[in-house]
């Protein structure tokens, strides 16, 4: 049913079309429309029966979630940035548990300094974290990739986080095919826990593990995203023929079957970089891009078939390594241990700062004639650093970077004297 | 970008409902079987503070995700932006310009504007002054959407009609509504027989 | 079987004439304890590798059995990272009889929130929820976890078992470690020996002033007592609170078998008040029943040996006693009529025998009438010789 709706709003109503039992839910810019919106559809008696939790932090969240995915209820939440920091301990606690929970993350930026616009450096910090990874390009593509997350985590047991570009995505308002209640059950079987807080048959849940059997136990968390290698693929096919789309799988290829330059990113800036290899490709140039759907389990085989017979390959991310570069790079380089080619890691979008159609286009056209070098920075303000970092050197009371640097740009005050 | 895009720009404050005029301005567009995509830049959201919001309007699929900076169409809901924020910039050649004020485009100062573009794409119309006759609010969002599809022709009114009913139900549609279709009169009107200085 | 709620709050001669044991061999078996029982359910089986003494053993089996009773068996339990979670599942075993998860340190209270509200959504309004841990896990690193609870009065009943330290990791000190204590953190060296005389952090208090339904404290020296308010607490539907004081002889330097007395004696002398209280307001005490003086209670302790070796810190001692007094009266844990002198038998305590014939011969336990002040309604609270 096509509906022209916030992203927000789309993910939330197909979220209760999942049935979840148990929403626990902490607010944080900017994925409150999401959670606000499940909240009126628990209240209103559309989705029942669920308890809708307001709970105290984004680790009371993911610590609600785990007792009710314990006793087995199917459980979500969603978080961003700081809030997902904050639940760090309890995220490997559900995955080393295998708990399949859903959450989604609003992609934002991690402070200091504070800011609430979209990068990948919140998702990005827990990919070791032991949950799996999707990530969303477009909001049609965020709904359908929740229904497909409850079926993946309750399949391999283990929880999955769904990524979706903060505010650029989740504020957006566009066109979305909103499936039916019957398509989602009939997609969605109801949850059978492989290991449930029961009375009737007691386990003890979480019990130490010594050195005895640590890695065997831990061995088995790899275990399972390595099937998730294959059951992602499973689920997308399934899910296209049951809901007549295409949405989630492992990677997509844009024009790069035959691409000698071929961009590598994952979330919503596929869109404007296939707009740009559209036109480049008019002006005659060999290029393509390649999406990553899944970044864990990362699909080291199928992102070295579609890259491998590139020139070069420009890996476009929104995260920064501090103190070593990319992280999706490096993870990209890994799937091409032994190929010869051009690698470059391009940071990008930082804390929100737009990637525009036109940066793209230079940012292409000089990668094309090999003038990138290993580590760039698209549209940073060189002078701007410059000038703090001579800042830095001539005092060692120079003040807060943040503040700084904003009086450059004229967004604060000039200092009263 | 695809050639057939047409790309608003709206500018405004906090609390004058412009990120709803950009969703309702997209609702219109998909109820004439179009894709549209429709987003805010976020700031802290304060009343009064600036506030800009997009609309993309295609017949085909809308894959781009930046801010628009190079409009086919600039509205700008709050008159006291136009010295303070660029709203201008990167307008088009061959744009459109709908200001909401009971002055003259030359009366606003922006004569110099109107040489760089399309002196007959650029009117203004008193869209504080209609809403608060035909809904009984300052809120001048929809009947800029009217003024925009008689400027325009992107949407047609009633689409921007059905939108507004969609998202206000009762007598609070049907005064935006109003709102919308008197400022979609006034504009037209302008259209035919502008207004000298 | 009468509803623990309104049965008189007393029926039982405890104590022998003559003695202070306490015994109820001579009760019908329908009114012995759980722990007397042949089919108790031994929810924390033998096997388990606590400490010889271990107080926090022993506090968890009293309670968990009684919740057990209490519920049929239907019963979910979360447990904290601590000294219970650690002896009880060392891996490949499990000493527990019970569903039983342990997630984190800090979040035992927010787990149980999400069992309690699974349950719920699938209708499984039968089966209860507890959740338990360490005074670490609950006042400290778990305080926020567990306000939430409370705030939104989830169906969960939370106990503490309060050993004053971070026990498991070392003997560390925790926001529950009495002033003066000796921790491995709060050494007896400089200017203040051992812990400082800090602010507290009154868990039941705090509890209180979230006016959920049930609140109480107790400890292990009596058994009873115990079981009888985890019952109580299992019948009420909302957010509770049990803290318990279990006395821990290695991180405390006791003697193994001083577990129990050590648990009387914290209560004898007023340093760890016992009561219940409902919706934010103390609704019974447990009278002290010989007073004695904190030195009795600190001298079985090592943490306390820096009090009086090389010489006695008399401004020390005089501050905890003073602390004693200050709960005694507060609280009014001594009966009226002033202390029972003696033993039992005597005039004093004739006194007494006369209270629990009038509470036998029909008085319900009356519910004061709430005044302002938490501690007020003490005035009003019937008398209980516990």
């Amino acid at each position: 049913m096509l509906e022209q709706l916030e992203g927000s709003q789309a993910v939330a109503r197909t979220v209760a079309l999942c049935r979840p039992e148990v929403i626990c839910a902490y607010p944080i810019s900017p994925q409150t429309h999401i959670v606000e919106a499940l909240s009126d559809i628990v209240r209103s008696g559309e989705l029942a029966p669920c308890e809708f939790i307001n709970v105290e932090s984004e680790f009371a969240a993911m610590s609600v979630a785990i007792g009710a995915s314990a006793t087995g209820a199917r459980a979500y939440t969603a978080t961003a940035s700081q809030g997902l920091l904050y639940m760090a301990e309890a995220l490997y606690n559900a995955s080393g548990l295998g708990l399949p929970i859903v959450m989604t993350i609003a992609n934002r930026a991690i402070g200091a300094p504070i800011n609430i616009w979209n990068d990948h450096s919140d998702s990005m910090s827990q990919r070791d974290s032991g949950w799996i990874q999707l990530y969303a390009e477009t909001n049609q593509e965020a709904a359908d990739l929740h229904v497909q997350a409850f079926r993946l985590a309750e399949e391999v047991s283990l929880p999955v986080m769904v990524c979706m570009d903060g505010f650029i995505l989740t504020h957006a308002v566009e066109r979305i095919d909103l499936p039916r209640a019957e398509q989602v059950d009939a997609f969605l079987p109801s949850f059978e826990p492989r290991q449930v807080l029961d009375p009737a048959e007691p386990v003890s849940i979480g019990a130490m593990v010594g050195p005895e059997a640590f890695m065997e136990v831990r061995y088995l968390a790899h275990a399972k995203q390595m099937q998730a290698l294959d059951l992602i693929p499973q689920i997308a096919d399934e899910f296209e023929a049951a809901f007549g789309r295409a949405s989630g799988g492992l990677l997509r290829r844009y024009r790069s079957d035959d691409a000698e330059t071929i961009v590598v990113a994952l979330g919503s800036v596929l869109g404007t970089i296939e707009d740009v290899v559209d036109e480049l490709r008019e002006q005659g140039m060999s290029i393509g891009a390649v999406g990553l759907k899944a970044f864990r389990p990362f699909p080291l085989e199928e992102v070295r078939a579609a890259l491998g017979h590139a020139k070069r390959v420009v890996v476009l991310e929104k995260a920064l390594a501090v103190g070593i570069g990319g992280i999706v790079s490096a993870n990209v380089r890994l799937a091409l241990s032994g190929i010869q080619l051009h690698g470059s890691t391009v940071v990008a979008g930082l804390g929100g700062r737009p990637i525009t159609a036109a940066s793209l286009h230079g940012l292409f056209t000089r990668a094309a004639a090999d003038e990138l070098g290993p580590l760039e920075f698209l549209d940073l303000d060189w002078d701007s650093v410059e000038q703090e970092l001579r800042r830095m050197r001539e005092s060692t009371r120079s003040g807060p970077h943040a503040e700084n640097m904003l009086r450059d740009v004229g967004t604060v005050a000039s200092r009263s004297h | 970008m695809h050639a057939g895009m047409f790309e608003v720009r709206l500018h405004g404050r906090g609390g004058q409902g412009v990120v709803t005029a950009a969703e309702l301005l997209s609702v219109a567009a998909f109820l004439e079987g179009r894709h549209a995509q429709a987003f805010p830049t976020f700031g802290s959201e304060r009343t009064g503070a600036p506030v800009t919001a997009f609309c993309r309007i295609d017949d085909e699929e809308i894959r781009v995700r930046e801010p628009v900076s190079e409009p086919d169409a600039v509205i700008v809901q709050d008159p006291t932006l136009l010295h303070q924020v660029d709203v201008f910039g990167g307008l088009r050649p061959d744009g459109y310009v709908l200001i909401n004020s009971s002055r003259s485009i030359d009366e606003l100062g922006l004569a110099e504007l109107a040489e760089r573009v399309c002196r007959e794409r650029m009117v203004t119309v008193p869209a504080t002054e209609i809403a608060r006759e035909l809904l009984g609010r300052p809120m001048p969002n929809a009947a800029l959407l009217g003024g925009l599809a008689a400027l325009s022709g992107l949407i047609t009114l009633d689409s921007v009609a059905a939108a507004i009913r969609g998202r206000f139900p009762g007598a609070t549609g049907e005064g935006n509504v109003a709102a919308a279709r008197r400022a979609h009169d006034e504009v037209a009107r302008e259209r035919e027989a502008p207004a000298r200085a | 079987m009468t509803d623990p709620d309104t049965r008189p709050t007393k029926q039982i001669r405890f104590y022998q004439a003559g003695s202070f044991a306490v015994g109820n061999r001579l009760l019908s078996p329908d009114e012995r304890t759980v722990q007397a029982r042949t089919e108790r359910s031994n929810t924390l089986t033998s096997g388990h590798r606590a400490c010889q003494g271990c107080g926090e053993a022993l506090g968890a089996r009293y309670a968990l059995d009684a919740a057990m009773r209490a519920t049929d068996g239907q019963l979910i339990a979360t447990n904290a990272t601590g000294c219970l979670e650690v002896f009880s599942t060392p891996y490949p075993e499990s000493s527990w009889q019970m569903p039983w998860i342990h997630s984190l340190f800090g979040n035992a209270p927010a787990v149980a929130t999400g069992v309690a509200a699974a349950l719920k959504a699938k209708g499984r309004t039968d089966v209860r929820v507890v959740g338990q841990g360490g005074d670490g896990g609950t006042l400290d690193i778990g305080f926020a976890c567990l306000s939430g609870m409370f705030e939104r009065n989830d169906d969960v009943l939370f106990i503490c078992y309060d050993n004053e330290a971070y026990m498991n990791t070392g003997v560390q000190r925790s926001g529950a470690t009495p002033p003066a204590a000796r921790t491995s953190t709060t050494k007896p060296v400089g200017e203040e020996p051992g812990n400082v005389f800090g602010q507290g952090k009154n868990a039941p208090l705090i509890a209180m002033a979230h006016e959920i339904p049930y609140v109480a404290t107790a400890t292990v020296a009596e058994l009873r007592d115990l079981e009888e308010k985890v019952t109580r607490a299992m019948a009420i539907r909302g957010a509770r609170y049990l803290h318990v004081f279990v006395p821990c002889p290695l991180g405390w330097g006791a003697a193994s078998h001083d577990t129990i007395r050590l648990a009387r004696l914290v209560k004898e002398t007023g340093l760890f008040p016992v009561f219940e209280a409902r919706d934010g307001e103390v609704t019974e005490v447990s009278k002290i029943r010989r007073r004695v003086p904190v030195e009795e209670y600190l001298v079985l302790q090592r943490r306390y040996a820096h009090l009086f070796k090389p010489k006695r810190n008399e401004a020390v001692l005089t501050r905890l006693q003073e602390m004693a007094d200050r709960n005694i009266r507060r609280y009014g844990l001594l009966p009226e009529g002033g202390e029972a002198a003696g033993l039992p038998g005597d005039a004093g305590a004739a006194a007494g025998l006369e209270e629990v014939r009038a509470a036998v011969a029909g008085e319900a336990a009356v519910r004061p009438t709430p005044g302002p002040g938490l501690l007020r309604t003490i005035a009003g609270a019937p008398r209980g010789l516990r």
